[in-house]
């Protein structure tokens, strides 16, 4: 399943491409791509684990900065 | 300045703080202005690179700017140590600016959606409700000044559309009752009503404005090869900033100061984020000005392909063609007896009474040039059927038809050679000539052609269905190198691929674009490495099928979006040459001792504002 959420306060571009390396590498996730210039993540991942993959992708992402939220 | 945020307003302020208090230590020596300076500048770093060590991000940019800073205190060069907190702050400004503001350009582009849409009810009641909320059969009320909110047909009134937001043309489109309408347009000059026929969500408009949104999330590998860089360039560079500081001096016993301020300048230049940014910052404002002119690219992926083509494959009819029977030449027989105008209304009143496309063509290009046919003056007529037509018109006897009508009615000269369909006309026994009927090549095809060989596309080839001669002839008469006729629809994909096959027999390593109406070429559009549908504009099958749709039906656009992409990646491969050299150069005369701070900041925040600058460029 594909989707696309919006992200909040990504400020910079290598952020952008390490919260989508560490994405890409949760159990679950087929492809992250997240575009630091539209600010949104596009997700495909398996759809039945969908909430704790979400929830393991906003902490990767408060890893990397930690004023950015994923918005659900 | 004027569209700041809050936050970059308090950015903009400790900046212009710290610069002064700054300054006044350059010119008094005194400590307390650098501390003053510093912390006013580097305050928000440093938290940030404490929760770094937490979260165990050792090489964030935070805490590479912290270390560095803090290195340079501890050589006691007290200036470097500012100048590296206040001019990454100057760049970090400047970068948010930046993006935000090529952001709010893009998105002003694409001001596509209708803020509001009047709905009326049974009643006649008028209510002003989101496009979102409309639904199928709803009647939509549009002022002049208005955008359509959402696909429908009009149900009353006449006006003209400005479509230029989708179509990058500005012909302004007549529309009467019972024509479709495209969201996203502009009602010009009439009140409107339209019965909404889709909801907002599949709408042309959503649809346009998410494909935009989306392209980004297509990589171009020039982007993925960066992101990969930086993944190495930051611990690669940090590794010899420690090694720099600690093998010098524990084997040359050298002085460990020279050395640790040497090992700063490389933290300093360990930032891979004017690379990192100046690329999709680009790419994004490449497919922006692509927008601009009518033309969706789906993906940067496909931009970056577009600046690498050498085969473009073009569908004949509709792409180079009109895909409108017109008449191509009148050729009379004697021209000091009977000119071409005149013969022209003889057929033309001949043909008047005939439904046969090819004769209205004749009527159409007749009255085209300024008089209506006088359908009285004809006082009889047959139709001939797989011949032509027989008529009297003022007492004279016409024939208009094939050459077999020619022949049987005693006409002995030569076929003529014209691609396309002939009509030959005879009048009171005699021969008077010959009308041409074809597929109309566009005007600008040969141009366009010609333009994209300059550009540097090596073969330019026709796919066709019609007979050999008639292809043959366009094709050599618009410059293409090959062309492929007599195809049935299903045997379009099969010659497409005998074009990329010997393409890669020869080794050549460009992509091969494929641009069709996006019709009935959908499969053709979906193998070639870049599908191009052509006059997309009202059409959501070319707009699902292909990669690049050009909304207007102009063929010029090919190498509007051609240059666009060539110019877009010119300044992809600036940003990258560039940022490295400095980096790199730098850094070496750095670990001579040749560089100091002042250039390390240069290569780090002075080529992250030049990079974005020129990526702002792809936008003009």
């Amino acid at each position: 399943m594909k989707k696309t959420y919006k992200m909040q306060n990504l400020d910079c571009a290598n952020c952008a491409a390490k919260m989508e390396t560490a994405i890409g590498k949760i159990d679950g996730v087929e492809s992250c791509s997240i575009s630091f210039m539209t600010q949104k993540m596009t997700l495909v991942a398996d759809e039945s684990r969908l909430d704790d993959i979400l929830t393991a992708a906003q902490n990767a992402v408060k890893k990397v900065d930690r004023a950015c939220k994923i918005i659900k | 300045m004027r569209n700041m945020t809050r936050t970059q307003k308090i950015d903009l302020a400790k900046i212009a703080a710290s610069a002064v208090l700054f300054a006044i230590g350059l010119a008094t020596d005194i400590i307390w202005f650098y501390l003053a300076a510093y912390v006013i500048a580097g305050y928000e770093t440093i938290i940030d690179a404490c929760m770094g060590i937490i979260n165990r991000q050792f090489l964030d940019e935070n805490f590479l700017m912290t270390i560095a800073s803090i290195g340079a205190i501890y050589c006691q060069e007290y200036p470097e140590a500012v100048a590296v907190m206040l001019f990454f702050q100057v760049g970090e400004f400047f970068e948010h600016y930046a993006v935000n503001s090529s952001r709010a350009s893009i998105a002003e582009l694409m001001d596509l959606r209708a803020d509001f849409a009047v709905r009326i009810d049974a009643e006649g009641n008028e209510e002003t409700v989101e496009p979102e909320d409309l639904s199928i059969g709803n009647i939509v009320l549009i002022r002049p000044g208005e955008k359509v909110p959402v696909d429908g047909v009009v149900t009353e009134g006449t006006s003209t559309l400005d479509t230029a937001a989708l179509t990058g043309e500005s012909i302004p489109r007549d529309i009467v009752p019972g024509q479709e309408v495209i969201s996203g347009t502009i009602n010009l000059t009439g009140v409107l009503k339209i019965r909404v026929t889709k909801e907002y969500d599949d709408s042309t408009v959503a649809k346009v404005l998410d494909l935009v949104e989306n392209a980004s999330s297509r990589k171009a590998s020039v982007e993925k090869f960066i992101t990969k860089f930086a993944r190495y360039y930051t611990p690669l560079v940090v590794l010899a900033a420690i090694l720099l500081a600690v093998l010098p001096p524990l084997v040359l016993h050298q002085l460990f100061e020279v050395w640790l301020y040497r090992a700063m300048i490389f933290l300093v230049i360990s930032c891979p984020c004017a690379l990192v940014i100046s690329v999709p910052l680009s790419l994004f404002a490449g497919v922006g000005s692509a927008s601009k002119q009518g033309i969706l690219v789906k993906g940067s992926n496909y931009l970056e392909a577009l600046s690498k083509v050498d085969t473009f494959a073009f569908d004949k009819t509709g792409t180079l063609t009109t895909g409108k029977f017109a008449v191509t030449e009148v050729k009379v027989a004697r021209p000091e007896e009977l000119n071409e105008a005149q013969m022209l209304s003889i057929a033309a009143h001949a043909e008047s009474l005939s439904t046969h496309p090819i004769a209205q063509s004749v009527v159409s290009h007749y009255e085209a040039l300024g008089t209506a046919v006088d359908k009285s003056l004809v006082t009889e007529y047959h139709e001939l059927p797989g011949k032509g037509v027989f008529c009297k018109m003022n007492d004279s006897i016409v024939y208009c038809g094939n050459l077999t009508l020619m022949r049987e009615l005693g006409y002995t000269g030569d076929a003529p050679e014209a691609s396309g369909s002939i009509v030959h006309v005879a009048c009171n026994g005699f021969y008077l000539g010959y009308i041409v009927i074809a597929d109309a090549v566009r005007e600008n095809s040969a141009a366009t052609i010609a333009e994209l060989k300059r550009l540097g596309v090596g073969r330019i080839a026709m796919l066709s269905g019609d007979h050999r001669q008639i292809a043959e002839s366009v094709g050599s008469s618009l410059g293409v190198d090959q062309v492929l006729a007599e195809l049935l629809p299903g045997d379009k994909v099969a010659a497409f691929e005998t074009l990329t096959d010997s393409r890669t027999k020869a080794r050549q390593k460009g992509h091969t674009v494929f641009v069709g109406d996006g019709i009935n070429d959908a499969p053709v559009l979906a193998r070639a490495d870049i599908g191009i549908a052509m006059g997309a504009f009202g059409s959501d099958a070319a707009i699902e099928a292909a990669d690049v749709v050009i909304m207007a039906d102009d063929i010029s656009k090919l190498a509007t979006v051609m240059q666009i992409a060539r110019k877009t990646l010119r300044i992809c491969k600036q940003n990258v040459i560039f940022a490295l050299v400095v980096k790199f150069g730098v850094m070496i005369l750095g670990a001579m001792g040749l560089a100091s701070m002042w250039a390390a900041v240069f290569a780090d925040v002075g080529v992250a504002v030049i990079a974005i600058l020129n990526a702002m460029r792809a936008l003009r």
